[in-house]
């Protein structure tokens, strides 16, 4: 568990590294994009209402299964620096247990100055998606729970 | 003899600094406007030296400030050529105003069947209290559509206009196309039978000077925080006769006459109103900044703006990924455009960093959007303050988000 847990806060802190290189803040969203582009389209069927997190002006779509105990993220967005936010926290909470997912603290995003873009008052859908990352999360905990106490 | 730009920036201390390293380029003016040194003092000084409840107290402070107060309505009155003071009536801003017409007005005017008429580029502001006011009474919201250019559809007026109209509102200024409305002729024919008129000066007041005697509307509605001065406060103008005819739409200390728990009368023009403490920092700050205006010249103002008009359009028409909503030739210093396969919010967010402060999104207008097939655009607002050179800022921070993005 110790070792998963450093392992989780290992990729916030690479992520960070990564960025501090950047000085100028558009050097840093054209890393985004290249992230965003570099990230899947996510399949049609995932691409509606049911998975839309609305945020005012960019949209944000995101599926999670758990396969093996380990959630896997499937997202997307239609704005590109969404997206390479989007592709950044898929990075991180891909594959992981519900528990990691719901223990960690997130905080490679104040570390990269993307504070502001998380922010409640910013309409884009992110804060959005990490709580309901943190819900997916939460509702499989729940289901493992359930079916162990079954056993 | 035109007007010392370097000068008036200096005027504006917001303006002066850095955002991200870079000199802010602020071309969001559509939303609110940024407030001269002279606005800054007034409200700084009240605090100061004159704070006091107006019409109220019999003390000395109480009547230094309810003299300003009266005697800012009586700049904005002289600043829109109202007949008289108790036209206006002072508010939280243009939303608060609309929606005390679509209240008091609607009580008193509008039934089951009746019409309401609006125009299709109405801000939200300008849509939401008449829709909610048809709720109420059972009312009918009708729509005038406009064109491709972004220009009202007046050929569809005519029919649109019928015996159960009861009111127009309408924008004069659009906050998204940047068209200009031909008001004088909707008034002339809402008019023809008898149906009132409110325009929406949200945008207009700040880019030229409005007569509402010489429009001859019935209702005139503005924001201070959009014409320089504090936020908080508006203005509701409407013509004596209208405005006496109409129940009050908020009750308070302040707008009555006589208070008992048997009945209550009311208080006279304008006062009948304006219900509770109102903002009067606000509208003594409101005054400021009118009179700022009035010194720098209006006419001065909307000739300059023209020049950044041409300049502006001439520039973005130059960039070819650059598509323009709203080519209204009669129109205000705000553009609307998308860039093509950008989304607005990331060239929003590239902008930012550059020190350009533009608006995305649906402006407060989804029908606009709606009948262009797009879910927003990404807007400049130009005002009286800002320089071809930032225009030409813009330009390039356009063609670096093209690049990045592309």
């Amino acid at each position: 568990m110790t070792n998963a847990m450093t392992e989780f806060n290992q990729i916030q802190q690479d992520i960070v590294e990564e960025f501090s290189i950047f000085e100028d803040w558009l050097d840093r969203y054209n890393y985004l994009i290249e992230l965003g582009n570099d990230l899947p389209a996510i399949d049609p069927e995932y691409r509606t209402n049911e998975y839309l997190i609305n945020g005012c002006q960019s949209k944000v779509w995101l599926y999670a299964d758990l396969v093996d105990g380990r959630l896997q993220f499937k997202a997307d967005s239609d704005a590109i620096i969404v997206k390479g936010i989007v592709a950044l926290l898929v990075k991180l909470m891909d594959n992981r247990t519900p528990a990691e997912i719901l223990e960690n603290e997130l905080f490679f995003i104040d570390g990269i100055g993307l504070r502001q873009n998380l922010s409640p008052t910013r309409s884009n859908g992110l804060l959005a998606m990490v709580k309901k990352m943190r819900l997916y999360a939460m509702a499989y905990q729940a289901k493992e729970q359930k079916t162990k106490n079954h056993e | 003899m035109g007007i010392n730009i370097e000068k008036i920036r200096k005027d504006f201390p917001i303006l002066q600094q850095q955002v991200y390293n870079k000199p802010l380029i602020y071309l969001d003016n559509g939303a609110t406007t940024h407030k001269p040194q002279v606005v800054i003092d007034t409200i700084r000084e009240i605090h100061e030296k004159q704070n006091s409840s107006i019409h109220r107290g019999i003390h000395y402070l109480s009547e230094q400030m309810t003299g300003r107060y009266e005697a800012a309505r009586e700049t904005v009155r002289t600043f829109i050529n109202a007949a008289s003071t108790h036209e206006i009536i002072f508010t939280s801003g243009a939303t608060g105003s609309i929606n005390a017409v679509a209240f008091s007005f609607g009580e008193k005017y509008v039934g089951a069947g009746d019409e309401i008429l609006i125009s299709e580029m109405e801000h939200h502001s300008n849509i939401v209290p008449w829709q909610m006011l048809c709720e109420r009474k059972g009312a009918i919201l009708k729509v005038i559509p406009f064109d491709e250019k972004g220009e009202l559809q007046l050929e569809k007026l005519d029919e649109l206009l019928s015996k159960k109209t009861r009111i127009v509102a309408l924008t004069h200024a659009s906050n998204s196309l940047g068209t200009i409305n031909p008001v004088r002729e909707v008034i002339r024919r809402a008019h023809a039978r008898e149906i009132p008129v409110l325009l929406d000066g949200a945008q207009m007041v700040q880019h030229g000077a409005v007569d509402v005697r010489e429009l001859d509307c019935d209702f005139y509605v503005f924001s201070s925080h959009k014409i320089f001065g504090p936020t908080g406060s508006g203005v509701l103008y409407g013509k004596e006769a209208l405005l006496e005819e109409l129940p009050p739409y908020q009750g308070g200390g302040d707008m009555v006459d006589q208070v008992s728990f048997e009945g209550t009368t009311y208080n006279t023009l304008p006062f009948k109103f304006e219900a509770g403490t109102t903002h009067f920092t606000g509208a003594i700050g409101l005054a400021a900044a009118l009179d700022y205006l009035r010194f720098i010249g209006i006419e001065e103002i909307a000739r300059y703006e023209q020049e950044l008009i041409r300049y502006t359009r001439e520039k973005l028409e130059g960039i070819q990924e650059l598509k323009i909503y709203g080519e209204s030739e009669l129109r205000i210093s705000v553009f609307s455009f998308l860039l093509e396969n950008v989304h607005t919010y990331d060239a929003g967010m590239i902008l930012d960093k550059m020190g350009i402060a533009v608006r995305t999104g649906t402006l407060c207008t989804q029908p606009v959007m709606d009948h262009f097939g797009i879910s927003g655009t990404i807007r400049a607002s130009l005002v009286f303050y800002n320089t071809m050179e930032e225009v030409d800022r813009l330009v390039e921070g356009i063609q670096r988000t093209i690049e990045m993005l592309s």
